[in-house]
């Protein structure tokens, strides 16, 4: 059985605190060029371009891409085979509050949801996942909440139509509208329970963003990435709310079996600004 | 491009339409949930306020830590939303201009049409590229509030979209 130190987490988390919050995903870069090529409103193309311009200076600067620096949600991977000596979860939150210190980045957790009280770096969500292998996975994403807000999640009747499920989903980005920061990215989660589903949304998130190419058979989930993601860019919310093509980046579907007596779906966006970091040990 | 000052009287804003892109330079004060409930409370029960809200610009924002070197940290708007359902009773007391990011309830249109404030949206989720226009901080109020405490910011041409008009004429209709 291969060993890891759990000081070697908290390095790793360190790490990831500083990608995540002052370099955006190449896949998330390269999504926004490509809105900001296409786009035809001019208003939007500058305030495209002002993103653009904003992930530039943040990774020259060493400053936060957004000052939300999110609810920090950490997805581990541990291979059954690897043996951490330490306190994981400890770890993992002792590697988010050093780094967000370190990189002066927003104190924004309240340590009790109703009495709100002094806010602090951590802790973090830590959802884990046990996997083959003698590896470990981590991957930071800082969820910020203006978006997190936006979230929904319906419990759907196992014979309700394809239709219903997206008008769902469009409804949820319209609902969202100009508050969340658009273009957005759109995690879907289908199937599983109800707190699974809300998992696959968030899940979803971290697929990388693909360019469109081709048509994708109808009923498959490219296709109905494809389908949902036309039609919200017809919705003409556009960056800022202020109009334009641009209201998503992508949809990105994550399913999962469920019960012969429901369909639950969640709907997790995403600002312009998604962040994720990911290091395997 | 329309450059605009602080204090906000009636007679430099009048004239503005939504839609319209405007730079802002002087004082502004950044003020979110927490803060909002605060001074709401604050003026009920007829405190001293923590700086005076006649012509005042409030800005919703809740900056990072700044880090060594840096005037302030990521600075944008938070979701403006939220302080709906303080807005209408600040804006009464004499605040002029509110800055955030998205969209207003009628309630607060209504205020603005009947106090005749401003509400502006800037570059949401660019609070790196907008910390550029911040040329000093000072903390005002509530430092128990961390990020939500008052900070007095002095700007320099902060770019501006006018979201909502003295008369109630709104980008998002």
């Amino acid at each position: 059985m291969r060993k890891l130190k759990a000081v070697k987490i908290t390095q790793a988390i360190v790490e990831l605190v500083k990608r995540a919050n002052f370099s955006l995903r190449k896949d998330v870069l390269f999504a926004l060029r490509k809105a900001y090529g296409f786009e035809k409103n001019r208003r939007a193309k500058t305030i495209l371009k002002a993103i653009l311009d904003n992930a530039a200076y943040a990774q020259k600067e060493n400053l936060a891409i957004c000052q939300d620096t999110g609810m920090p949600v950490v997805f581990v991977q541990l291979g059954q085979d690897l043996k951490i000596s330490g306190n994981l979860k400890a770890a993992i939150n002792s590697g988010i509050e050093s780094g967000y210190k370190k990189y002066s980045l927003r104190n924004s957790i309240c340590k009790d949801p109703l009495l709100r009280g002094k806010s602090g770096f951590s802790p973090c969500i830590i959802h884990m996942d046990i996997v083959s292998g003698n590896k470990i996975t981590l991957t930071l994403l800082p969820k910020g909440f203006g978006c997190e807000n936006k979230s929904q999640l319906k419990m759907f009747k196992p014979t309700s139509s394809l239709e219903e499920i997206k008008s769902f989903i469009i409804d949820a980005v319209k609902s969202a509208g100009a508050d969340a920061c658009p273009p957005y990215v759109i995690g879907v989660g289908i199937g599983g329970s109800a707190d699974y589903a809300s998992l696959l949304a968030k899940k979803a998130l971290l697929k990388k963003i693909k360019l469109q190419r081709g048509l994708s058979p109808k009923g498959t989930v490219p296709g109905l990435e494809r389908e949902l993601l036309f039609e919200i860019n017809n919705l003409n919310i556009g960056p800022l709310g202020l109009g334009g093509r641009a209201t998503a980046l992508a949809v990105n579907i994550q399913t999962y079996p469920t019960h012969i007596a429901g369909l639950p779906v969640a709907v997790n966006i995403s600002c312009h600004a998604l962040r994720s970091a990911e290091i395997v040990l | 491009m329309k450059r605009i000052y602080t204090p906000l009287d009636l007679n430099k804003i009048k004239s503005l339409k939504a839609g319209q892109e405007v730079f802002l330079s002087g004082t502004i004060y950044t003020a979110r949930d927490q803060a909002h409930k605060r001074l709401v409370q604050a003026i009920k029960s007829r405190q001293t306020l923590p700086f005076e809200l006649r012509d005042a610009v409030i800005y919703y924002c809740g900056p990072t830590q700044t880090p060594q070197g840096k005037v302030i940290g990521s600075c944008g708007p938070t979701t403006s939303s939220r302080m709906d359902a303080f807005s209408g009773f600040i804006l009464a007391q004499g605040l002029r201009g509110m800055i955030g990011k998205g969209s207003r309830g009628l309630g607060v249109k209504e205020a603005i049409k009947k106090y005749k404030g401003i509400y502006f949206i800037t570059y949401a989720g660019c609070g790196a590229l907008l910390s550029k226009y911040v040329k000093s901080v000072k903390k005002v109020a509530y430092g128990d509030l961390g990020p939500e405490a008052i900070l007095k910011l002095e700007v320099e041409n902060f770019p501006l979209i006018v979201a909502i008009d003295v008369n109630g004429g709104s980008v998002y209709g």
